[in-house]
């Protein structure tokens, strides 16, 4: 079959079709092109609603695709590099506990940097494989978690021959980027998979100047939040995978959880939006490090704020940096990174992406205008003016080692006690807990509850970080082994 | 042959003026730039579909704008006109022999071009000596200056599109900084008739009085304006606009205007019940 151009979007000019035959429909969804929701329609558009349909011949079905979704994932593999390219709707998260579910099974070890995404070790609360854990380098003043150096990851592969894969973030939240393409040779000279969580990382595979995705660096697979930096529709994601994978058992995998309603406001937004960025990608990221690189420098003209930058790389740890990243340090005003947050939300009208104790991240992507930039960086000037302090006391987000007594899932599924937060010393914790956004635990399940944990919970939690992942919904308790 | 422009004021509402000829139209990098010619309200200024201003009417926004701080502050010296590319404040600024250095922000350069082709009558007062034009961005230029100016005045399009970081809270909290420790910033404040409208027009307030210690507002008669009921909002860090008006030294300086009056300027600030109530509303909160 000669292979389809790039200017193709097969899943939404199947969609344009099937409106054109005006299709009667005698099958799901029961709202029937939006008849049966008048309200539906008046919030979403007619033109929305009219292409929420189920899978059929003509549209394909996403569990087996083998007409326009095949065609789009081919075109998706083509854009990225991959050999193959999945079409996602339970968004990254079900990208990346494919990754995992797909390399290993119950026992098998994985050797990952603590600061993953939930996503990661819920992957192995549902496997039981069990985490060795590389400890990321930490950069101090920032109180952020860096990449992994190539020597703790070469120890780790020594130390556990037997593990079958290796887990990178691509980057992290911040923007901080491994030595990718070291840590793939060094995992496959042991027979080891690379799996790497590109959920920040889209933009990777289309601007110029920008760090290595991980298809090019030769990872096997890959999750690509397609709705973050590549535009599409919240919840929609790609997973890529490279030689080393069988895309048979990967789709099979896939098909254990993911849903057989595949939603074609999600399917076709990924089709557009992959067409969109193969052929304008590289002049839209180009835009979006400028503005980045622009408000850098005009944050750090402020003072007493810290947007950091590629100075930060530092060959190893930092083995590369997203420019178009916009995370700022804010304790040298005397606030928390998520008081910022919140100061910049009830009273400025700005939402930005996340705040921890010592740094905000405002996310800049292919929709940003320079009026907004240049609104965000006025109100930290006039953030800074009227709620500036001394900065005694403040705490920065310090990494803290995870004591790993268990696999995550003989520990979640153990038999366990709620004990009230101060008295949890010393015991195994069964849950998660951790601050989202970023959404990296503090906790994780078969992880030892030390004083310094209890301590960074009680702060964060009194400096208005939104806690979740404990049974509990305010966190004053938590579940433990017994 | 029949031409009509129609300003909309609402989604059911709008103002339409017959034209007699369109005598510019262009896109510049910031916006749809459009100057109509109409035999009842002269020239009109039209930018990105929305009426700017009239030749006939001008006099009263601008008046009203300006003399109302320049009544109140004793020594205005250093004046920040924000928007303004049409020249109509400064006009009315140029008036004062005692200020020293007007600077005006207007991110558009076509925007001064054309207005000084087409309305040089308002637009010529920019080539005052003691006028410099600042292409840039409104925030961006406030939050480099800090206790320089005697008098802001927010000569802003309006609160959708272009403009709109010019009605949000870190741009007032950097003109607060920008001023003298007894400056005035004067803002236009849209109408509070229409519910769209009244809704920015609280958002505003609450915004200013959230910052400057005296906040009040007065209006005026805009007959080409949405419902022609419009506010300006006075915020102040030491003169009260009633009791530091000064109408005798006002009147000495032999000003002429063709709507602003110190009989009318306590007048201004009277305002009818439910405009009070909107205001108040904010102001407990």
């Amino acid at each position: 079959m000669e292979k389809l151009s790039q200017k193709r979007a097969p899943i939404y000019e199947a969609l344009e079709r099937f409106r054109r035959n005006r299709v009667v429909p005698f099958d799901v969804p029961g709202h029937k092109h939006g008849r049966g929701n008048p309200e539906l329609v008046e919030l979403l558009g007619e033109k929305c609603v009219s292409i929420d349909v189920n899978s059929m011949k003509p549209l394909d079905n996403l569990c087996h695709p083998v007409s326009v979704i095949k065609e789009a994932e081919e075109l998706a593999a083509d854009a990225f590099g991959a050999d193959h390219a999945f079409l996602m709707v339970g968004g990254t998260t079900s990208a990346v506990q494919t990754m995992v579910l797909a390399c290993c099974k119950k026992g098998d070890k994985i050797i990952l940097p603590r600061n993953v995404h939930r996503s990661v070790i819920n992957a192995m609360v549902l496997c039981g494989a069990r985490p060795i854990y590389v400890n990321p380098d930490v950069d101090h003043g920032l109180g952020i978690s860096l990449g992994m150096k190539r020597e703790d990851v070469r120890a780790a592969i020594e130390a556990n021959p037997d593990a079958v894969a290796v887990f990178v973030n691509n980057p992290t939240y911040y923007g901080i980027c491994s030595d990718l393409k070291a840590i793939v040779d060094m995992a496959h000279e042991k027979g080891m998979k690379v799996l790497a969580d590109e959920a920040h990382g889209t933009h990777f595979y289309f601007g110029k100047d920008l760090p290595v995705s991980a298809m090019e660096a030769g990872a096997d697979i890959a999750s690509v939040s397609m709705h973050k930096s590549g535009g599409s529709l919240t919840q929609s994601s790609f997973l890529l995978t490279g030689k080393g994978m069988n895309p048979g058992y990967v789709r099979q995998i896939i098909n254990l959880t993911q849903t057989t309603s595949g939603s074609y406001l999600l399917l076709s937004s990924l089709d557009i939006s992959r067409r969109n960025l193969a052929l304008r990608g590289e002049q839209s990221f180009r835009m979006v490090t400028e503005l980045a690189e622009y408000a850098r420098a005009e944050v750090n003209k402020i003072g007493d704020y810290y947007a950091f930058g590629r100075e930060m790389v530092n060959g190893d740890s930092i083995f590369d940096f997203d420019p178009t990243k916009l995370s700022i340090h804010t304790l040298d005003i005397g606030l928390a990174g998520i008081e910022v947050y919140d100061i910049l939300r009830d009273e400025y009208d700005i939402q930005i992406e996340f705040g921890d104790l010592g740094n905000i991240l405002a996310y800049l992507s292919i929709g940003d205008r320079i009026r907004e930039v240049e609104r965000l960086v006025t109100a930290l000037a006039d953030l800074k003016r009227r709620y500036k302090k001394d900065k005694t006391g403040m705490l920065s987000q310090e990494y803290i080692a995870p004591k790993v007594v268990m696999t995550p899932q003989d520990s979640f599924y153990a038999e366990k006690e709620s004990l009230p937060l101060s008295e949890t010393k010393g015991r195994i914790c069964s849950e998660f807990v951790m601050c989202y956004p970023p959404g990296i635990p503090v906790l994780a399940p078969g992880e030892e509850i030390t004083d310094e944990i209890i301590n960074y919970i009680v702060y964060a939690k009194e400096k208005g970080c939104s806690m979740t992942g404990p049974e509990d919904e305010k966190i004053e308790r938590l579940n433990v082994l017994v | 042959m029949e031409m009509w422009f129609s300003d909309i004021h609402t989604d059911g509402v709008k103002l339409s003026i017959r034209i007699e000829e369109q005598l510019f139209s262009s896109q510049s990098e910031v916006q749809r730039i459009d100057v109509l010619e109409s035999k009842d309200f002269g020239k009109i200024l039209v930018v990105d579909g929305d009426l700017m201003l009239t030749e006939r009417d001008e006099f009263i926004y601008h008046e009203m704008i300006t003399h109302v701080p320049m009544a109140v502050h004793p020594d205005v010296r250093q004046v920040l006109v924000v928007g303004g590319g049409d020249g109509g404040v400064v006009r009315e600024l140029i008036k004062y022999d005692t200020i020293e250095t007007i600077d005006v922000v207007e991110p558009d350069p076509l925007l001064v071009e054309v207005c000084r082709k087409y309305i040089p009558e308002i637009a010529n007062s920019l080539t005052d000596d003691r006028v410099s034009i600042f292409h840039e961005d409104g925030l961006r230029f406030i939050r480099s200056k800090g206790d320089v100016y005697d008098l802001i005045i927010i000569d802003s399009p309006n609160p959708f599109g272009a403009g709109e970081g010019l009605f949000t809270k870190e741009f007032y909290g950097n003109c607060f900084n920008a001023l003298h420790e007894d400056g005035i910033m004067i803002n236009q404040n849209e109408s509070p008739f229409y519910t769209e409208e009244a809704f920015q027009c609280q958002r505003m307030h609450k915004r200013i009085v959230e910052t400057f210690p005296i906040c009040r507002v007065y209006q005026a008669h805009i007959p080409s304006y949405p419902s022609g009921h419009w506010l300006f909002g006075f915020a102040s860090k030491r003169y009260h606009p009633l009791d530091d008006l000064d109408k005798v030294a006002w009147k000495l300086r032999g000003i002429r205007t063709k709507y602003y009056e110190p009989r009318l300027h306590a007048g201004v600030f009277a305002l009818p019940a439910y405009v009070e109530e909107l205001l108040e509303d904010v102001e407990r909160k």
